[in-house]
């Protein structure tokens, strides 16, 4: 009598199941509760992996809605890859779908950003430019320049104030958040993520240089609102530049 | 949004390698599996600690702190890495991002040992996050072998392959864990990992002899022991059910097993595994020390 590891793993997330045949307690006897503990640690160890994952979404939701919606996530979506810290990269598609939460939309682009900072905080080590480097450059040159953001370097654009609420329930005071369209962008001067709000023009232009494409490039795609000088002077301290060519 | 969320590139970044002419064994002593809480403790305040053990797939981001701080620890301490997600005992063939990932954090640390279990957790592209068992019979044995060969190949070094905790018993299995584990090290020369825990664990679960176990144990093959706390529960029969938690301390019938074990096996490296309730660095300090002094008494 044997068991199939497929066999074994549809009896993992199927709790209504058997224990598969061929699995015994010590007196031979077919195996119930033992099975149970890996049943037990899959789900677990998953919905923990989830908790680590989303701190902010588990504050807003609550610990048992949470856990119940991991249950349902961690079946739908088990893990693809033994790097727990980036398990959960399906939560945002999940939660647009998932109607218990549907009086939270602003939960998916949420999942998003608390993705983001843990993708920051995993990113590349990358040198930053001397902040003094774009003033050197000819004037001329400027709206040629392209400039290389360092890996960690994410922008966020929601039509809900994530920003707000990922601040309201992760700094001790922060203000409610207001119900208006927020963007973001995320750096990492030294080890720890740091979020940044922006305005939309600033992310335009940020997403756009991101891509490779020149400062003039990017300033037309950002419009008239742009504020060129407090976005570059925003990415120059934060060290998210790391080249200019 | 104008995000896209994705893993980390394959191309990885250029990290420094360390020093190549350390020497790939553990000192016979005591080491702690890293937490990061613990960063100040271990650096201030080591006590007997020797070395250190972390989880492979913890440091196979791109860069950051974990790997800054790997980085600054692997200058200190003689450093073991421990994969807990190659499910070398996979039906299908290993997965080759994996291995790739693996190779590279062990080619920059060159770290003192690498060490991997005896357990699936992959199946199809599903990753359990589990140590799940095997039956232990020749199929297995070649399977688990060629695996073991292919990590061995590609890493260019030997690894350790650890017992498991065992709640249930196979049907089809047809001989011992021991004999398997001998088998194994036998055909692929890999070293083994000894949980002395996970012995005690699996002996009561399965109602055979400890003792016996470590008495027919390959132990001039262990390059690596480990000591673990577990938790107490029972099946539907009410016997007993133990469970390797890693989140207590060491109970005293295992430190004795171990110095039945260390009397036979002579001073091994020997580490303390507390993965979940992490205690304050005093705690584990604590345990370190009375693991410190067994291996003095051999």
């Amino acid at each position: 009598m044997t068991v199939s590891q497929t066999e074994f793993r549809k009896g993992l997330f199927d709790p209504t199941m058997p224990a598969p045949a061929g699995l015994v307690n010590p007196d031979g006897s077919q195996a119930t509760k033992r099975f149970d503990v890996y049943r037990n640690n899959v789900a677990v160890s998953l919905s923990d992996a989830l908790e680590s994952a989303f701190p902010v979404i588990r504050k807003l939701v609550g610990d048992k809605f949470f856990r119940a919606m991991a249950g349902v996530y961690l079946r739908k979506h088990p893990p693809t890859s033994p790097l727990m810290m980036f398990y959960g990269d399906m939560m945002p598609k999940f939660l647009r779908r998932f109607d218990p939460a549907k009086s939270l939309p602003y939960l998916s682009d949420m999942a998003t950003l608390e993705l983001a900072m843990r993708h920051a905080y995993h990113a590349a080590d990358a040198d930053p430019i001397d902040a003094a480097a774009l003033g050197a450059l000819a004037p001329d040159k400027l709206m040629g320049a392209r400039l290389t953001l360092a890996p960690a370097t994410t922008v966020i654009t929601s039509q809900y104030p994530v920003f707000s609420i990922y601040r309201a329930n992760t700094v001790p005071d922060a203000p409610k958040a207001a119900m208006q369209p927020e963007s973001l962008v995320i750096t990492r001067p030294a080890f720890d993520p740091i979020q940044h709000l922006i305005t939309p023009a600033s992310a335009a232009c940020i997403t756009v240089l991101d891509k490779g494409d020149t400062l003039g490039v990017a300033m037309s795609s950002a419009g008239r609102d742009l504020d060129l000088g407090a976005t570059l002077g925003l990415l120059l301290s934060q060290g998210a530049v790391t080249s200019l060519n | 949004m104008s995000i896209l969320l994705s893993h980390p590139s394959l191309e990885f970044s250029v990290i420094p390698m360390l020093d190549a002419t350390q020497p790939h064994m553990l000192p016979p002593r005591v080491g702690v599996g890293y937490k990061a809480q613990h960063y100040m403790d271990i650096i201030q305040n080591p006590g007997p600690l020797g070395w250190l053990e972390v989880h492979a797939e913890n440091y196979m981001g791109d860069g950051g702190r974990p790997i800054a701080q790997l980085r600054q620890l692997a200058e200190q301490f003689p450093i073991s890495v421990h994969g807990v997600g190659l499910s070398i005992g996979g039906v299908g063939k290993l997965d080759a991002d994996h291995l790739a990932r693996l190779k590279h954090l062990v080619d920059w640390l060159n770290p003192a040992s690498f060490s991997e279990h005896l357990a699936w957790s992959t199946h199809d592209t599903h990753f359990l996050n589990d140590l799940l068992p095997l039956p232990y019979t020749a199929a297995t044995v070649a399977r688990v072998a060629s695996h073991i060969d292919q990590v061995q190949d590609t890493l260019g070094r030997q690894m350790l392959l650890e017992n498991p905790s065992s709640y249930l018993a196979f049907v089809e299995s047809d001989m011992d864990e021991t004999e398997f584990l001998a088998q194994i090290a036998k055909r692929t020369g890999c070293g083994l990992l000894l949980d002395v825990n996970n012995v005690f664990v699996s002996a009561t679960n399965l109602k055979t002899s400890p003792q016996a176990y470590i008495d027919a144990f390959p132990l001039h093959a262990v390059g690596e022991m480990h000591l673990g706390g577990h938790d107490e529960d029972e099946d539907e029969t009410g016997a007993p059910l133990l469970i390797d938690s890693h989140g207590k301390a060491v109970v005293d019938p295992v430190w004795a097993l171990l110095d039945y074990t260390l009397v036979r096996s002579g001073p091994k490296p020997l580490l303390i595994e507390w993965d979940n309730d992490v205690p304050e660095w005093d705690v584990l300090s604590a345990e370190l020390i009375r693991a410190d002094g067994a291996l003095a008494l051999v």
